[in-house]
């Protein structure tokens, strides 16, 4: 394990660990102080305008290197306490501190870099259409100023990785939805995110892809990332034996408690 | 290398900007601004030119008219002309006073009466006399000698050279108007543009910015496009200027009396004219840069 946690993987591992971008973050951002936690919420409350909180009191820390999965009712708010994990919203109340960062005392310049170390499978996959499979997996590669050759080198890695390697220049409109589920998570992973979130990512495949989906997290975080995943998949979720974030009625609740990942 | 690096080129797009409505608007919109705009420069240009001309040829020159008196007991012209010149040449600051011939006289009355009617025998044509000044002359004393020679006037050109100056300081001014019109009328059109790009592309750009885009990295995308966009246009508005010049110039220059000044621009003017698309380049990238900026300010 390097001093971002990052392991050594099998190697089914090592050919996605191949396939993946070289960190190439700003040093020191994975110093001891700041890996002591990937995600660390204190009392957070959202609401959304003046109506009702939808989520209450929540408090919890990450480690890194944890897996966890995200399960509640529909309406319960798994996808809004996503939505503040990546940073698409700002808590009502309480604290929200991001790699050992709290966000409400970051300058706005700051939060792209802490973005970019945060990978996103949302829910409706969010794949540009006018973009071809391997310019989406691109996107977080141009972003971070790589170099072209690099971006074509490990997209087409990755996407091979996949088993998309014959639908490097296809459109999203033309692949299957697993198809645009796999590029979704290619995009997500290929700048080796430090923590992957994941909005019900077996949503809409059957249970023989949502378990390769799951199997692809698993390398992931066997290469040192944070994975949560918001999911309603009962067996996924016993076949996996990673802890469980439970939200019901806006509050969150433990279940299968890991002390290894726990604050 | 780097200054070029930080150009807003880009080969490729993460928002499909070329595909929006509003991308053959801002086409069409820059070329009428840069054409209207290098037309009110090139107007500007010419009247300043001719006036600047007129000003140099005429500042501290003066002009003495000699008219023909009818009646009994008048002088003839060419006695009075006679005094006149003596009285010229005697003064201090006037290096030389020489008497038109009647050809130079009918060749300047011309443009308005036409080669027959400017030669006209029975036209009572005064006789001018064109005085070159080597220093400053006393006007006032000067004419109070030339009074006592019958039917001669003085003319120091400062009525008319005020006059001058200041029609072409208000056509540079109304240029400058105009230019700044069609500059602001420009800005609110990439403003529109961009925001309406921004409204289409909503979702791209909000994911853009989840996934970590600065706001720079997304303000590029429009300010390239916006700057294609500009380039396109503004090559299209000068070129169907530059073909009005031709033709303006090519009309005044075929007008038999040459009545109006020379309208061809030069070197330098043209120059000046090929700015102009390059400015409001410029401005629209700016402008890009600021409306994207200001928008993308408002997320998380």
């Amino acid at each position: 394990m390097d001093s971002c946690g990052m392991k050594q993987g099998s190697p089914l591992g090592a050919a996605l660990d191949a396939a993946l971008r070289p960190l190439h973050r700003a040093p020191g951002r994975c110093s001891t102080a700041r890996c002591a936690h990937v995600i660390r919420f204190e009392n957070v409350g959202l609401r959304y305008g003046t109506g009702p909180e939808v989520l209450r009191d929540i408090s919890f820390t990450l480690m890194p290197g944890s897996f966890h999965f995200l399960t509640g009712a529909s309406g319960a708010g798994k996808s809004s306490l996503l939505k503040l994990m990546y940073l698409a919203h700002r808590p009502s109340r309480g604290l929200i501190s991001v790699f050992g960062q709290d966000i409400a005392r970051l300058k706005r310049e700051d939060l792209p870099e802490l973005r970019r170390q945060i990978g996103v499978v949302f829910q409706d996959f969010a794949l540009l259409d006018h973009l071809s499979a391997l310019d989406n997996v691109a996107l977080p590669l141009r972003m971070a100023g790589a170099g072209e050759n690099e971006v074509v080198e490990h997209c087409t890695e990755l996407l091979k990785w996949v088993g998309l390697g014959n639908h490097l220049d296809a459109r999203p409109s033309i692949l299957s939805g697993g198809q645009q589920q796999r590029v979704a998570i290619a995009r997500a992973v290929i700048n080796r995110p430090r923590l992957l979130l994941a909005d019900e990512p077996t949503g809409n495949v059957d249970d023989g892809i949502g378990m390769r989906l799951l199997y692809l997290f698993e390398e992931m975080h066997k290469l040192g990332a944070t994975v949560v995943i918001a999911t309603h998949n009962e067996t996924l979720i016993r076949r996996f034996e990673h802890p469980r974030l439970h939200l019901e009625n806006g509050r969150l609740h433990v279940l299968h408690q890991s002390a290894s990942s726990w604050a | 290398m780097a200054a070029l690096s930080a150009l807003p080129f880009r080969k490729r797009f993460d928002l499909p900007l070329a595909k929006d409505p509003t991308a053959r608007f801002l086409l069409l919109i820059t070329a009428v601004m840069v054409y209207l705009a290098a037309l009110a420069l090139a107007g500007a240009l010419v009247v300043s030119d001719m006036a600047r001309r007129w000003d140099s040829g005429l500042a501290g020159g003066l002009t003495v008219q000699v008219v023909p008196l009818s009646g009994p007991g008048a002088a003839p012209v060419a006695e009075r002309l006679e005094k006149t010149l003596a009285i010229l040449r005697g003064t201090p600051g006037i290096r030389s006073a020489a008497a038109l011939s009647q050809e130079q006289v009918a060749h300047l009355l011309e443009p308005w009466l036409g080669h027959e009617g400017a030669k006209d025998p029975m036209l009572p044509v005064p006789t001018l006399v064109d005085v070159v000044a080597s220093g400053p002359v006393d006007v006032t004393a000067l004419q109070g000698r030339l009074s006592a020679v019958p039917g001669v006037t003085l003319d120091d050109h400062a009525a008319w050279l005020a006059d001058l100056r200041a029609f072409a300081g208000s056509v540079e001014l109304a240029a400058a108007g105009i230019v700044l019109l069609v500059g602001a009328a420009a800005v609110a059109s990439v403003v529109f543009a961009v925001r309406a790009g921004l409204a289409i592309h909503r979702n791209v750009v909000e994911l853009l910015h989840l996934m970590g885009a600065p706001d720079r990295y997304v303000s590029r995308q429009f300010e390239a496009h916006v700057l294609g966009l500009c380039l396109r246009g503004g090559a299209c508005g000068l070129g169907l200027a530059a073909l009005t010049l031709f033709a303006v110039a090519r009309a005044a220059g075929s007008l038999r009396a040459s009545l109006l000044p020379d309208a061809s621009l030069t070197v330098g003017q043209w120059a000046a004219l090929a700015l102009v698309p390059l400015i409001a380049c410029a401005l629209a990238v700016l402008t890009a840069r600021w409306t994207v900026m200001r928008t993308l300010e408002t997320m998380p």
